[in-house]
């Protein structure tokens, strides 16, 4: 029974990449050119980079949706009752060379961080780049036993997760006084973008170590 | 055939493997790394085909980054879980019983 | 004019952050404005679409396909109403629910806004990438909320639906790069013109993937086995709110694919497929509740079986008379509504008596007459509409959908609905027989809130009177 099921799973998703693979062959050109519209439409998205200006501003409210997303699954992690684990837990050594390294190193990150940000609007870069950055930094506090895990998070380090996401349903909300959901004046568009992207960039750092930092605690209640 | 779509056969053939291992694998940990390597085989054919005019095209790839956190969101998601099933059952899969398959009775 | 469309999706994403950042526990007025808000602005929206048609609004201002483009017309209109007026008295429900156990209320409020918000998104997009972000919005708030009750079986139950939500999506995804890689576009908008003048054959490919990861989503035999753990062992509320309103979001999306987007490539063979899984969920599901020891694993089979009717619309509306057509694929809107108010009576209904009784098995409810009237009304009258028995929308619904049957010469679908419905009501009657039943000596009722009894009698009753005011929707459903 159990190998049946294994031997018609293997064939079917077999079969199934091998029509894939031989469609996706020979296409005919794709009717829309979108790069060309972006391109011509580029100048009024307040940035220069084409990825930044569809992630902030073409498709900015994916982005909305997506940040959301990041928020809610910690929010899930946080939502599951916390269970006392049974394993050992090794109790990290405070090295000394870690602790030395991860203090001249942090800094650093935060410098890289705030460059990868702002180097967004006009080439690879922004704010989730820039995030990832600040988690790491979290995270190798932690490991180097700088940083203690999560236990639960108070109101401030709430609103700290929350407040990219809030930040960016405020403009949002501000905008629709204008008329239309996330539309970006004329001129603003790019002063918009980068207040948005540096409170996601501090509220995504937070989530992303979060998301580490807080499963480590459960282990360390052992 | 172009360096493009090489890529889109390659992500076909990783999206296909990471479905397989994804049905079959009974370690959740397996699991959680095959739903990785789908995503990843789902943003190569994204980016692959959508560029096999020769032109790189910014919209996938922003596409792509917005897949991108939503994985991560869901990976962490999914071994949060994980943990909390080794924390309560020891064991790091899926038990096997009649919850797993239609209960004819109690 | 004032535009409820963004707002819909405005709200509650902010309730939803804002009771976030309130603290577990915290934060239940929130929810109660925002839903009495939502339940405005959605009557509002359905308004302008019975007076002015089909709405389409371009965020950012750039319109398709560059930018993302929302779309309301009546079926989303019917599903954005449909949405708010259960999750509203559900939300009095909850609180009364969670009073006593604040430990397990925990991030109940921040998940329900995210789960409405990923719900009216999804209603109201035009672009499948984005829809494809309120999917993974709609199904982590959902495992979340599973997660909540704790303990290793529902831990077990989340694991496995979000495994499955993971795969469905994944599957969906793939798709929507498939048509991106050979259309250039992902707005429906674009894409449906184009489907119609030339669909290669990776398009097929492409609409496969995204209706299998759908119907993986929606529960549909075979794909139900992740279902009844998750529905029956969340939290009373939870299972509520999934069971009625979270498997309806992607079957919404399975009519939008089919009628709109694929309609050019379907075909009556694959049409008559997914009838034959609808009628082995009906089947299939009403024995396996018939079979069930515990209340809410009885009520969890029982969505089982019901998905199988909504399927039943694909083979009597496509390849057959316009006439036809329309019957049918009233009758299986009109279903969805049907069973999402009956549902969430039910589950709620169920929730009340093991919390009055303390036990969740159904021998465990002899007495329940006597002593909870009102929460056995609410459950049969929602059975009414489970069983499809007149006066309720769920037999309105069953009627459109016989007749269309009958129109079109397939009467094995009528064979099909006639079995269920008999095998519905035996499940049904199973529990009502048991609550008639003289309490035993050792019984230990409990006093109930009234808020864990009016609420919840509300929503049994809209769900009979569906059936009498089921014009109303369909002439919603027909605006153009």
């Amino acid at each position: 029974m159990k190998t049946l099921l294994n031997v018609a799973v293997l064939f079917l998703a077999g079969a199934f990449g091998l029509a894939l693979g031989w469609a996706i062959l020979d296409l005919p050109v794709a009717a829309v050119n979108l790069p060309e519209q972006l391109t011509a439409q580029l100048d009024m998205s307040g940035v220069v980079h084409p990825v930044t200006a569809v992630l902030l501003n073409f498709r900015g409210y994916d982005t909305l949706l997506e940040i959301a997303v990041l928020l809610l699954a910690l929010l899930g992690i946080l939502a599951l009752p916390r269970h006392v684990s049974d394993h050992q837990h090794r109790p990290f050594t405070a090295n000394p060379v870690l602790q030395t390294l991860a203090r001249v190193l942090v800094p650093l990150m935060l410098l890289v961080a705030g460059y990868i940000l702002w180097a967004g609007a006009h080439r690879p870069g922004g704010a989730f780049q820039a995030g990832a950055v600040l988690a790491g930094a979290g995270v190798l506090l932690h490991l180097a036993g700088l940083l203690p895990a999560w236990v639960t998070p108070g109101r401030t380090l709430r609103a700290g997760l929350a407040v990219g996401l809030l930040v960016f349903i405020a403009v949002a909300v501000a905008l629709m006084a204008q008329g239309t959901l996330l539309q970006y004046p004329p001129g603003w568009a790019g002063a918009l973008i980068l207040m948005i992207e540096a409170s996601l960039t501090f509220s995504l750092g937070l989530i992303l170590a979060g998301l580490y930092l807080i499963l480590a605690d459960s282990r360390a209640q052992a | 055939m172009n360096a493009a779509l090489v890529y889109a056969l390659t992500g076909t053939a990783l999206f296909v493997l990471g479905v397989a291992g994804l049905i079959l694998q009974p370690h959740l940990l397996r699991k959680i790394l095959a739903f990785n390597i789908m995503g990843s085989g789902i943003f190569l054919v994204m980016v692959g085909l959508a560029q096999r005019a020769g032109t790189p095209d910014p919209v996938p790839q922003a596409m792509v980054l917005t897949g991108i956190v939503v994985a991560i969101a869901a990976t962490a998601l999914a071994l949060a879980l994980a943990r909390q099933l080794l924390d309560m059952s020891g064991e790091m899969r899926l038990p096997e019983e009649k919850s797993g398959k239609d209960r004819l009775d109690v | 004019m004032f535009d409820p469309i963004p707002w819909l999706i405005l709200s509650p994403l902010i309730w939803a952050t804002l009771a976030f950042v309130h603290g577990p526990g915290q934060g239940g007025r929130l929810p109660v404005a925002g839903l009495i808000l939502q339940l405005a602005l959605a009557a509002m929206l359905a308004q302008q679409i019975v007076a002015g048609g089909v709405r389409v609004y371009a965020v950012g201002g750039w319109g398709a396909p560059l930018g993302i483009d929302l779309m309301a017309d009546g079926l989303s209109a019917v599903m954005l109403l449909l949405t708010q007026t259960v999750a509203l008295p559900l939300v009095f429900y909850a609180r009364a629910y969670f009073a006593g156990h604040a430990n397990s209320l925990r991030y109940f409020w921040p998940l329900t806004g995210y789960l409405l918000a990923a719900m009216n998104a999804l209603f109201l997009s035009a672009d499948v990438f984005n829809i494809y972000v309120t999917l993974e919005l709609l199904g982590l708030a959902a495992v979340g909320l599973v997660a909540l009750a704790g303990g290793a079986g529902p831990i077990t139950a989340a694991m496995r639906y979000l495994l499955a939500a993971l795969l469905g999506s994944g599957a969906y995804l793939l798709g929507v790069a498939l048509l991106y890689g050979v259309y250039g576009s992902v707005s429906l908008a674009a894409l449906i013109p184009l489907i119609a003048a030339d669909a290669p054959a990776v398009v097929s490919l492409a609409a496969a993937l995204m209706l299998l990861g759908l119907m993986l989503k929606t529960a549909l035999f075979p794909f139900h086995i992740w279902l009844p753990p998750a529905h029956g062992g969340a939290p009373a509320p939870v299972s509520a709110l999934l069971s009625a309103l979270v498997i309806k979001a992607s079957f919404y999306l399975i009519l939008r694919l089919w009628f709109d987007l694929f309609e050019p490539i379907t075909s009556v063979a694959a049409a008559q497929l997914l009838g034959a899984l609808g009628a082995a969920a009906i089947l299939w599901g009403s024995f396996l509740a018939l079979r069930q020891t515990h209340l809410k694993m009885l009520v969890a089979y029982s969505t089982v079986a019901q998905i199988g009717y909504l399927f039943l619309l694909f083979p009597l509306a496509t390849g057959v008379s316009a006439e036809v057509a329309a019957s049918a694929w009233q009758g299986g809107v009109l279903q969805v509504v049907a069973h999402g108010l009956a549902k969430a009576a039910m589950f709620a209904a169920v929730g009340a008596m093991i919390i009055a009784t303390g036990r969740d098995e159904i021998s465990g409810i002899a007495g329940v007459a006597a002593r909870l009237p009102l929460t056995l009304f609410t459950f049969a009258l929602a059975g009414v509409t489970i069983m499809g028995l007149p006066p309720s929308g769920g037999f309105a619904a069953k009627w459109l959908l016989l007749g269309a049957a009958q129109a079109s010469g397939q009467w094995w679908w009528i064979v099909v609905m006639v079995v269920g419905g008999l095998l519905s009501a035996a499940y049904i009657f199973k529990v009502l027989r048991q609550a008639f039943l003289p309490v035993e000596e050792t019984a230990n009722f409990k006093l109930l809130p009234r808020m864990l009894e009016w609420p919840v009698l509300l929503l049994a009753l809209a769900s009979l009177v569906l059936g009498l005011g089921g014009g109303e929707v369909l002439s919603l459903l027909g605006a153009t």
